[in-house]
């Protein structure tokens, strides 16, 4: 990059023919330019006193930031992790704030003496630098097209086209490996890879809803009108780590009881539930946040996310939000014992929709 | 091709080149370094360019420099917390300090963020200064390009450096939500469960995705690990890349400055890089580095011991992504779902899901990727820009500019519907019904509203130059009226008033343009005509020479009169302004 260096100060003879230009243009420019206005001195600049003081001011935010990093490190190992300073409701953690100030207030103190002594005592005369424009001489351009006829001549590329030819298959292909070495990024989703995972959860013929939290089976006297159990099945217990967050992000449910007048219930559906409790999967059907706001009156489900809102007085419809495919009801009925267990898996699958998702056998307003 | 260097016979060696007596203390300390270094990397000839490379002063160059300073705090303090944090997601049993989560399961990525937090000295301090630089540094990217756009700066030669900029701003953003995502903690875990959605709705390849993302269903244990890699890698190098190519634009094109006396196109005023600029940039870069520590220290953020660690059978009410993923946030909230699913045959289509993510981003980026061109092509205009446009000489792209900052806005107050419902006790349905209709509604209203704006600011500047400036001095006549007093304006602010560019508006061509143009391109050059007078057939002319060469001698005139003759020239009224002409001759007909 071979560009002028030299700044020229503003009273360049750059200045008079810009002038010049904007007072012949009248139409494009109606007051002509004046040039650069006259350079008036700051305070500094003519005082010795006003000097001194941004000198003192500049050497008292630079000097003070020794003392505040001895003083960081005074911190770091004097004060205990379980300090805290009590400012009314505010509550403040001593060693996070003392290092904090300590450190920030050196920072910000080099910086503000820096910004002081540039704005207060160094020249502050402008100067101008001329502009070329982005485009390159024109003798650069005839150079580069001149040299590229030769690089082309030199290499041979035009008269024995087969290499350039083969070279740009040889790139295109060369990227074959490294896609193909990506294609074990994740199992493949296969119809029978789908079917064994993100289309089946947990629920089976005979699987015990159980309390999310204590994993205690739940009896339909348990449950009272109007209230709302988060639950999983009860073989969620038996899993760990990866395949037990994995399967409860699938299994998870919603049991709820509501008076059986007061709700929809399709003749399709009429033994999915027991006396009125219903279950539904807590799993939102648009992008697959736990839905867990519960309005007791209206038997609406808000799913705290994206506000989607589905009614469990209605087999789970969409009454509202982004949602856009009702939530699965699970099948329950009672044990021998007495505990509601799933009659089977959910009838489809759970959760977000994804493109191989058969949706025709989802609830929908209106069916039986 | 490689020429040789281009040597100068008998070319004096670097110290040989100052005068003696100018040699202080710094340089005789310097002398030897300075040598050394001159004879192995040609140190001189190499800082000769931009040692003192000029660069104009204006505080909003500085909404870029934030940008480049918290991305530096970002990189800094991210070292600082690689060190400690573990990207795994192996279960573990917590055993750390802090109480109330003891004897939890819970990922090796959220433990050792509460270890940060809580046992390593400074950790804290570290985590909350790495998580407002980042908010700092999308916001500081964002406020950034609204200048450049609102200043025209992304003309001519510039387009390519705005797009870069686009790219920053996009890799920022994704950049950011990586990062948030890593604590695994039960706020970042829903976010994440939000991902798994988003990418399995993508038509026809969203399973497949999903799982190669994943590494199987959601959610796995390797897309900490993942994710670890694009926050701490492969993105910040694409961004170090990208800034660096910006910063070099922006030294070859020198920077642009705003209009002013003195200042013109071939021209660049203000102050060199040494000493000033090292010392202002530099301290700068150390105010924007202390702040943010201060706000480390002093202002909670991500306090992910609160939230406990991840279980995807839980999620907290007023759920928030940080503040830059709002927008898509919002769009998603606000995006009615019942009949934007389609089911065909045994397939599932989630437009109510892949629409509001796909098509906000892509308006966003892709829109702004694209305006530079756009505008160019409507105006025709192929020379070289360095003068900014002051926002209000060209209304038009100003109100386009608010309309778009309107629409980013609704969506952005989508993606908190719930915490506005709660927080003014309203309807959360009403607040979501109104945003559906404002994001389209608000933002051409908002158009109309800038754009009118620009036009009255015009006129100010017009009554600036033709009546010269209040100087809050009010007069009584003889007859009892009232007026102000007004000062004329410097000749300086008199030329920046008037110094740009004006755009026509153009008629169309008539008839079929006598053969000039063929079928295709009359159509083409008629819509481009039609953009013309879209953009700049409202906007405000400025006064010619004679203009104000009437309204100076007749200011003079009414300044030797003293009150001259007694007409109250009804500044401020707002009407009229086109009769100005006539309004001054009621003046001088007393």
């Amino acid at each position: 990059m071979s560009e002028d260096t030299g700044a020229s100060p503003i009273h360049a003879s750059s200045d008079h023919h810009g002038h010049e230009l904007t007072e012949a243009d009248e139409a494009r420019y109606p007051v002509p330019d004046p040039g650069h206005p006259e350079h008036l001195p700051r305070l500094a600049d003519v005082d010795p006193k006003a000097a001194d003081r941004a000198t003192r001011q500049v050497a008292f935010f630079f000097g003070m930031v020794p003392l505040l990093a001895i003083g960081f490190a005074v911190v770091y190992f004097a004060v205990p992790g379980d300090w805290f300073f009590d400012f009314g409701p505010l509550r403040a953690n001593a060693r996070n704030l003392g290092l904090g100030l300590t450190f920030g207030f050196s920072l910000l103190f080099i910086g503000i003496g820096a910004v002081q002594w540039a704005r207060m005592l160094m020249s502050d005369e402008e100067m101008v630098d001329l502009r070329h424009g982005a485009t390159s001489k024109p003798e650069d351009q005839k150079w580069m097209l001149t040299e590229l006829d030769k690089v082309v001549d030199e290499s041979k590329l035009t008269r024995r086209k087969v290499i350039g030819r083969s070279l740009l298959g040889a790139l295109a292909f060369v990227f074959v490996p490294m896609l193909v070495g990506l294609a074990d990024l994740g199992p493949w989703p296969t119809k029978k890879k789908r079917a064994a995972t993100i289309e089946k959860t947990l629920w089976a013929e005979g699987v015990r809803l159980v309390n999310d939290v204590t994993f205690e089976p739940i009896k339909p006297e348990d449950v009272e009108i109007g209230q709302l159990i988060n639950g999983e099945p009860a073989n969620l217990k038996d899993l760990e780590g990866t395949e037990f967050i994995t399967q409860k992000a699938k299994a998870a449910i919603v049991v709820v009881r509501m008076d059986p007048n007061t709700i929809k219930i399709p003749a399709s559906r009429s033994d999915w539930h027991v006396g009125g409790i219903l279950c539904y999967s807590k799993i939102c059907t648009h992008v697959g946040c736990p839905i867990s706001l519960w309005e007791q009156q209206t038997h609406h489900l808000l799913c705290p996310c994206h506000q989607s809102t589905f009614d469990l007085g209605n087999s789970g419809v969409v009454v509202f939000g982004p949602a856009a495919r009702s939530l699965p009801q699970l099948p329950i009925t009672i044990d021998g014992e007495g505990y509601l267990v799933a009659r089977s898996d959910f009838t489809v699958p759970v959760g977000p929709s994804f493109f191989e998702r058969d949706s025709r056998h989802d609830f929908e307003e209106g069916d039986n | 091709m490689a020429e040789p260097a281009i040597t100068v016979p008998g070319s004096p060696a670097v110290e040989a080149e100052v005068p003696k007596k100018q040699i202080g203390p710094v340089f005789r300390v310097a002398r030897g370094p300075v040598k050394w270094a001159d004879e192995r990397i040609g140190v001189a000839g190499l800082l000769r360019p931009f040692f003192r490379k000029v660069f104009p002063d204006h505080w909003s160059f500085l909404l870029g420099e934030i940008a480049l300073y918290s991305f530096i705090v970002l990189l800094l303090s991210g070292v600082f917390l690689t060190i400690w944090f573990k990207p795994s997601m192996a279960e573990i049993e917590y055993e750390g300090t802090y109480q109330l989560l003891r004897g939890l399961p819970m990922s090796e990525a959220y433990a050792s963020t509460l270890s940060l937090s809580f046992d390593i000295r400074g950790g804290l301090l570290l985590r909350q200064m790495h998580h407002w630089a980042a908010a700092l540094f999308v916001a500081a990217m964002l406020a950034h390009s609204l200048r450049i756009f609102f200043t025209g700066a992304f003309r001519k030669p510039r387009e390519l450096n705005w797009v870069i900029g686009v790219g920053l701003l996009a890799l920022g953003i994704f950049e950011g939500f990586f990062g948030y995502s890593l604590p695994d903690d039960l706020l970042s875990g829903t976010g994440l469960r939000f991902l798994d959605g988003a990418v399995r709705a993508t038509p026809v390849i969203g399973t497949w995705a999903e799982f190669f993302v994943f590494g199987g269903e959601f959610p796995g244990d390797l897309i900490v690990a993942r994710l670890y890699m694009l926050h701490i890698l492969l993105i910040p190098a694409l961004i170090l890349g990208l800034v660096a190519a910006h910063l070099a634009l922006v030294v070859y094109h020198k920077h642009t400055q705003y209009p002013g006396a003195g200042r013109t196109e071939d021209s660049v005023v203000g102050y060199p890089v040494f000493p000033v600029y090292a010392a202002k940039a530099g301290g700068f870069f150390f105010i924007v580095f202390g702040v943010v520590t201060l706000m480390g220290a002093l202002m909670q953020i991500n306090p992910v011991w609160v939230f406990g660690p991840y279980n995807p059978a839980q999620v907290t009410a007023g759920s928030q992504p940080d503040w830059y993923m709002g927008f898509a946030e919002g769009a998603i909230r606000i995006m009615p779902g019942p009949g934007w699913e389609w089911h065909i045959g045994s397939t599932t289509w989630s437009w109510n899901v892949f629409l509001p993510l796909a098509l906000p981003m892509a308006l966003l980026f892709g829109g702004m990727a694209i305006y530079p061109f756009i505008e160019a092509w409507v105006t025709g205009d192929k020379s070289e820009h360095h003068l900014l446009d002051r926002p209000r000489n060209n209304p038009t792209r100003t109100g386009l500019g608010v309309a778009a900052m309107t629409w980013f806005g609704m969506l952005w107050l989508g993606g908190g519907n719930d915490v506005i419902a709660s927080q003014f006790d309203v309807s959360l349905n009403a607040v979501t019904y109104f945003l559906r209709v404002a994001v389209f509604v608000a933002p051409v209203l908002a158009f109309l509203l800038a754009k009118r704006i620009c036009i009255g600011l015009q006129r100010a500047d017009h009554d600036r130059l033709l009546h010269g400036a209040e100087s809050g001095v009010i007069e009584r006549d003889p007859s009892g009226r009232y007026s102000e007093r007004h000062r004329p304006i410097t000749v300086g602010e008199q030329f920046a008033l008037t110094q740009h560019a004006e755009q026509d508006a153009l008629v169309p061509v008539a008839g079929d343009g006598d053969g000039e143009y063929s079928d295709r391109q009359l159509r083409v050059e008629q819509l481009r005509r039609r953009a013309t007078r879209f953009y700049f057939a409202d906007t405000l002319r400025k006064p010619t020479r004679a203009e104000l060469e009437e309204a100076a001698a007749h200011h003079h005139h009414r300044a030797s009169h003293e009150l001259g003759a007694g007409q109250g020239n009804g500044h401020g009224d707002g009407d009229g302004h086109a009769e100005i002409a006539g309004t001054e001759s009621e003046h001088l007909a007393p």
